[in-house]
């Protein structure tokens, strides 16, 4: 007999802890701080941790599929240029955020494309446009910020849909979008397919090259929605924006429980991850901890939780599945 | 099947004709004609480098030949590709290769064609419904059909893999050692089902090093020596003893594999 609810225990394992985790860390603050537990400060951790959500749903994908993506970072900041030049030059702002997007899904595609056609490892391939994309941003500005954009771009970084925002509702509606995809489509089957084993996809007769570009085209995309709200948050184009946030983007999606082997990958892992993020942020700076300190504490928590699920995947495969896997190959 | 009357009148599922390929200076298939038939179990057996794996690489679309072609249905082919092969019907059961650990028994046998409603959404009900009667029909058990692939024994694994070929509309298939590393009694089952598949009308081709498992299963020996066929045995007509020496060349043979040289071994 077949242990299901402890495999199904088991794989939405890391996803109850962080929210145990996350919840401890809530009534810590709630006690700490009469300022924490207050919904003008809940809209803030929300607000903050859209762009990361968004962001680190494409990386969700990527990471499933067993690549990586060095450049969102960069690709956020070089559509944001994009969207900023579209609609200097007298363009609409739909027209010049549909610009921003398609540019980030080229730089997207153009990844899938030489990480899948010449096999060759996505960490070099990324870590290269990750610079190709900021020196495009900076020779596009000539390193000078773009500021001043119309009011109907602006909403998408600071409008006010009722007590939310547009951001916060981008992240949701992406989310949903993401888990659909992920869990219930052919493509979210492919993703962790080629993470889980890319020969055995390929001799099924399934085009690998076209789902992998696919998987970095959307991770451009996402990374270029993140530029959008970069840029009409701080109404600014700034060809430095988005430094480092591939580190956060990965870090998220690590924490969330997706195998950095490939293989697996938990949106709500992602999510719940992203969220957690940001209230350690926030309670950071409620509790007026140093920001050098911040960079520190969120370090040591990624190393633990990916220590720890190393270790538990390790275990896993030792323990529970050894007897039904004694014979496997 | 073993009437040779009835052998002899019907139409090879595949035929290759002179197929050559070489690696470098290395040269793996130096003219190999082969003919399988439906309803047949075919064994291949030769030493390690005889040029077995290639030959079925060729035939599964994923390697292309140098030289020679490929007949089916009436039709010849220079090369074929994994996916060109699939439609053709020709499914390969690979040891190691076959399955995806992470996904579920249901996705691994529909890999490459899930069911889909509402024109995005995969039918998971229809797989999992769909899975469960193949397995049965192969009487192959296996605790759920949405239990990860990765839980499996090797048995198990190859039933998934067998099933995901027939689900392929396989009519050929192909086993690359289906009882290396297995243990006594989950190879029996293993044979037992590649068997079924024969007398089922599936056209079955066989690698194995095992000579007791090949003379439990197959109809027909063929024998690969250094890139060529040197023999091809009805299996009732001949014992270990004389394939082992044709496989390791202590045995005198004729050189070249024509027609005539077929129907005298029938």
């Amino acid at each position: 007999m077949f242990p299901k609810i402890k495999l199904l225990l088991g794989n939405i394992f890391p996803q109850l802890l962080l929210i145990l985790v996350m919840l401890v860390m809530v009534i810590f603050l709630s006690v700490a701080s009469p300022f924490f537990l207050t919904w003008d400060n809940f809209r803030n951790v929300f607000d903050h941790s859209s762009l990361y959500i968004i962001m680190a749903l494409g990386m969700t994908f990527v990471i499933s599929s067993g690549g990586v993506d060095l450049s969102v970072g960069a690709v956020a900041a070089l559509s944001g240029v994009c969207m900023a030049v579209a609609m200097q030059s007298g363009l609409g702002v739909g027209t010049s955020i549909l610009i921003g997007l398609a540019a980030g899904g080229l730089v997207g595609a153009t990844n899938g494309s030489i990480i899948s056609l010449f096999k060759i490892n996505p960490f070099i391939v990324t870590l290269g446009f990750m610079s190709l994309a900021r020196g495009l941003a900076l020779i596009i500005t000539g390193g000078i910020p773009i500021y001043g954009f119309p009011r109907a771009f602006t909403w998408w970084g600071s409008g006010h849909i009722g007590p939310l925002n547009p951001p916060m509702l981008l992240a949701a509606f992406m989310a949903v979008l993401a888990a659909l995809v992920l869990n219930m489509s052919r493509f979210g089957y492919y993703t962790v397919a080629l993470g889980g084993n890319e020969e055995a996809l390929r001799r099924s007769g399934v085009s690998i090259h076209l789902y992998k570009i696919m998987v970095y085209l959307l991770c451009g995309v996402t990374a270029a929605l993140g530029g959008l709200i970069v840029t009409a948050r701080l109404n600014t184009a700034e060809p430095l924006a988005g430094w480092m946030l591939e580190m956060d983007s990965i870090a998220a999606v690590v924490l969330g429980g997706t195998s950095m082997k490939g293989g697996r990958g938990s949106i709500a892992g992602t999510l719940i991850a992203c969220l957690l993020l940001g209230i350690l942020r926030n309670g950071l700076v409620i509790l007026s901890i140093p920001a050098y300190y911040q960079q520190l504490l969120i370090g040591m928590i990624i190393l633990t939780a990916v220590i720890f699920a190393e270790v538990r995947s390790r275990k896993g495969l030792a323990g529970t599945h050894k007897k039904e896997r004694s014979t496997a190959v | 099947m073993s009437n040779d009357a009835a052998q002899g009148k019907r139409i090879p599922y595949i035929r290759l004709r002179n197929i050559k390929k070489s690696f470098g200076h290395v040269i793996a298939l130096d003219g190999i004609d082969l003919d399988v038939y439906p309803g047949e179990v075919m064994a291949l057996v030769g030493d390690n480098g005889a040029g077995k794996s290639t030959l079925i690489k060729i035939i599964s679309g994923v390697l292309n030949p140098d030289e020679g072609e490929l007949s089916l249905n009436g039709k010849t082919f220079k090369h074929l590709t994994p996916s060109r092969a699939i439609e053709l019907g020709i499914s390969t059961v690979y040891q190691d290769l076959a399955l995806v650990d992470c996904l579920d028994v249901a996705s691994n046998i529909f890999l490459g064609r899930e069911p889909l409603k509402a024109c995005f959404f995969v039918d998971k009900k229809r797989m999992n419904r769909e899975s469960e009667e193949l397995l049965r029909r192969l009487k192959v058990s296996i605790p759920s059909v949405t239990t990860p692939v990765e839980f499996l024994s090797g048995g198990q694994r190859q039933g998934v893999a067998v099933a995901r070929s027939i689900n392929l509309q396989g009519r050929m298939i192909i086993f690359d050692e289906p009882t290396a590393a297995m243990g006594v009694s989950e190879s029996a089952r293993v044979l037992e089902l590649i068997r079924s598949l024969g007398d089922e009308g599936f056209a079955v081709l066989v690698i194995s090093h095992n000579l007791h498992h090949v003379f439990t299963i197959a109809d027909r020996i063929c024998v690969i020596r250094n890139g060529r066929l040197v023999k091809d045995f009805r299996t009732e007509n001949t014992n270990p003893d004389q394939v082992v020496g044709f496989i390791t060349g202590s045995n005198r043979y004729s050189g070249e594999y024509t027609e005539e040289s077929i129907t005298a071994w029938r």
